[in-house]
């Protein structure tokens, strides 16, 4: 009997297989959205349900089992936060609250349960986010691994950023160093070289780059994603898929700190497919990207680049990643498969 | 060069050898202007097998075929040790693991499938997990380290080309290997399957030779190659930039009508190699005709531990048997192609389990466990490893830049 392994968890193919069978065929199209909202008829970073005046009701809803707990950059805690703020801010959504569940191993210390809320409140806090209801459970010991936290984000939004709208002509805009979360939990975990030392998570809350963008360019921008599981690889062939567009990438204009480079060359990991949790990824207007480019760098995002942009495709079949190498040759970038690294987020 | 002053090595390598592109735009001139020769004087293809995993990934991960002129195709050579190490070898080493005997093993063999099931268990990683003894080693000497600490009866599983053998000789002529260590000698010789695979693929118009086992055996081991099969061979670095300058160098062999052995590896290879490692392995190994995963016996294709180190031998001490041509059995399993693949016969994308049945995540066939395993680079880097794929897509570069 086929049995659930790390890879259905791991964000690639084998998950989108899975949810396809176990959910997405399952429901009928009634089922899977609120009349005039976004829902799993489109997977997206959240959902949405439609209001009376004509705004819509972001929600997003996650668990978050990282290990170690505490790494290099930061913990479960503001990762947990930082997600959820993210998720509804990627549809398009100013976040105002949220719930969490929190779920605990017996024999866990307060005090680093403390350490762990604090931050997730901190977090919450600095994007003002309220935190207004949640639950909390205990597992008896051996029956969790420490603990487990889910949180449940909501926002309200007068526009939907939705990945299928991106169009052809479009620019991809990255907002930062890509892999940095991926590569520093891998580390964490193998136990991290001296040289590598200053491998760090980029976790954090997107707020102050997302929302000055939403309110100014909101119609200009097409798609947004976090690339957190399976990386700028798995989102970029969502969008594509999606849109059913032929997205070109440049391998020299994706922004990867030397670091993380050579860690991954060292490991034979492949960046593309390592997760990021404070970078969002934009399609946007050719016309504009320029002007974006240069707003996300003075909100201080200074690393961001255009790395891309969408083409019509010319065939059926040709919804696909195609990245100019390097030494300039093209490859088609897949989506990435296996599990790359187990519980990163 | 201006700005290397202040960068480190890696940044330096990449510079100059990955992201070179004006060198490469000068390369491929070179290699079209050659080509367009060449197909005046009557050629229509032009078929270059490489010979090592790491070639074919270079070659993939920075797609160095959509750069080639129409006509030219890049075929991914019997370069793998880990794809061609025959199953009869993991199953010897599952069943002395699972009967207590501790099997030392390198990453890319763990998970390594056989055809066999020995107690139900197919592959070292799933003997581990039934609880045989199976340690993973970044190097012989830490498993000789263990071996002293521990002091268990213990063996090696020693799969490789000339690369990693001088390192299994050296062990035993300084007689640092202990007396409970065994070795299961799986070592290959790359230059008579390169043959091999030249006569059973045919049509083959050039050879990238391995750079790494150059550095071992000297360029002069590929001279019957260019010589006997007239195949112009080029013992090629790793970077994309080798490995076009490589290219480069067989299509003009070509169109003078030469076939020589040239190394464009030249800061790593010389003519004769590293005479202390060949001495080395002379003395300790013979050579024999060995059988190849999925190909059968290759003539005077294997090592053998000469008669006075025979009592290292795994096969000798635990009463295992090499198959003699008779014996041999195919060890591929049901449906897998790896036999075709790892020749260059056919691409990974015309084995209908191909990313259905064998994935990376759960490899099938032995060309999908490792690194440098054709199936491997070709699902993790470009599925649709289809070139005209991208060549029907290739309007994109013009449109880019205009």
């Amino acid at each position: 009997m086929e049995k659930i392994t790390l890879a259905h968890g791991a964000g690639g193919r084998e998950m989108n297989n899975l949810l396809e069978e176990l959910i997405f065929k399952k429901l009928p199209t009634f089922m899977k959205k609120v009349e005039g909202g976004l829902g799993i008829d489109f997977p997206d970073d959240a959902a949405a349900i439609p209001t009376s005046d004509g705004k819509y009701i972001v929600v997003t809803v996650d668990a978050y089992t990282v290990n170690p707990i505490f790494f290099p950059g930061g913990d479960i805690g503001i990762l947990a936060a930082s997600g959820t703020v993210n998720d509804v801010l990627m549809l398009g959504g100013i976040p105002i609250a949220a719930l969490d569940t929190v779920i605990v191993e017996e024999g866990f210390e307060i005090e680093t349960l403390r350490k762990i809320l604090d931050s997730m409140f901190n977090t919450f806090s600095k994007c003002g986010v309220k935190l207004i209801g949640g639950d909390f459970k205990v597992m008896p010991r051996g029956q969790l691994d420490k603990i487990l936290i889910s949180t449940m984000g909501i926002g309200v939004a007068e526009k939907l950023i939705v990945d299928k709208n991106l169009r052809p002509g479009d620019k991809i805009i990255v907002s930062g160093y890509i892999a940095e979360h991926g590569a520093s939990i891998y580390a964490a975990q193998r136990g991290l070289t001296p040289e590598f030392s200053e491998l760090r998570s980029d976790v954090k809350p997107l707020v102050d780059l997302m929302i000055p963008l939403i309110e100014k360019y909101g119609d200009s921008i097409h798609s947004a994603s976090d690339p957190t599981r399976g990386g700028l690889s798995m989102t970029l062939n969502h969008w594509a898929k999606s849109s059913n567009t032929l997205i070109i990438i440049e391998e020299e204009k994706i922004p990867i700190r030397e670091s993380v480079a050579s860690y991954c060359e060292i490991l034979g990991l492949d960046p593309l497919t390592l997760a990021s949790e404070g970078v969002a990824v934009l399609g946007v207007e050719g016309e504009k990207a320029d002007e974006i480019l240069e707003d996300v760098h003075s909100l201080g995002y200074t690393e961001a680049q255009i790395i891309g942009e969408v083409r019509e495709k010319e065939r059926k079949e040709l919804s696909l990643v195609v990245m100019k190498t390097s030494i300039g040759g093209y490859r088609i970038i897949e989506p990435p498969v296996g599990e790359i690294v187990p519980r990163i987020c | 060069m201006k700005g290397l002053e202040s960068i480190d090595l890696r940044r330096a390598t990449n510079i100059l050898f990955r992201s070179n592109r004006e060198l490469a735009l000068k390369i491929l001139k070179i290699i079209e202007l050659t080509w367009a020769q060449l197909k005046k004087s009557g050629y229509e293809h032009l078929r270059i097998m490489n010979f090592c995993g790491t070639h074919e990934w270079t070659t993939t991960r920075y797609g160095l075929r959509s750069l080639l002129p129409e006509g030219i195709e890049l075929l991914a050579g019997p370069g793998c040790p880990v794809c061609i190490t025959p199953s009869h070898y993991v199953e010897a080493a599952i069943k002395l693991s699972l009967e207590g005997v501790r099997v030392y093993t390198y990453g890319d063999a763990y998970k390594l499938p056989s055809v066999k099931k020995i107690n139900g268990v197919k592959s070292l990683d799933e003997a581990k997990a039934s609880g045989g003894d199976v340690v993973v080693v970044y190097s012989l000497l830490d498993a000789i380290r263990d071996v002293v600490k521990n002091r268990v009866e213990s063996t090696f599983l020693a799969i490789g080309f000339e690369t990693t053998y001088p390192a299994y000789a050296l062990a035993i002529l300084k007689e640092e290997t202990p007396e409970n260590l065994s070795y299961i000698v799986a070592g290959r010789l790359t230059p008579p399957a390169a043959e091999y695979a030249v006569e059973r693929v045919g049509g083959v118009d050039g050879v990238i030779a391995p750079g790494h086992v150059s550095t071992i055996t000297g360029g002069e081991v590929w001279i019957n190659l260019a010589e006997k099969y007239s195949i112009p061979t080029v013992v090629s670095g790793f970077e994309p930039i080798d490995v076009l300058l490589s290219i480069a160098e067989i299509l003009k062999q070509k169109s003078r009508g030469e076939a020589r052995v040239v190394i464009e590896y030249a800061r790593a290879v010389t003519w004769s190699g590293n005479v202390n490692a060949k001495k080395a392995i002379n003395e300790v190994f013979e050579v024999h005709d060995a059988a190849w995963r999925g190909i059968g016996i290759i003539p005077k294709s294997g090592y053998k531990l000469r008669e006075e180190y025979r009592r290292f031998d795994a096969f000798d001490r635990y009463g295992f048997r090499e198959p003699t041509r008779d014996e041999w059995c195919y060890d591929l399993l049901p449906g897998c192609r790896c036999g075709e693949v790892i020749i260059g016969k056919i691409k990974p994308s015309e084995c209908s389990l191909f990313m259905k049945k064998c994935t990376p995540d759960s490899p099938y066939g032995p060309c999908m466990v490792s690194s440098e395993g054709t199936c491997r680079i070709h699902a993790l880097h470009t599925n649709v490893n289809n070139i005209d794929e991208i060549r029907k897509i290739k309007w994109i570069e013009n449109s880019n830049h205009q």
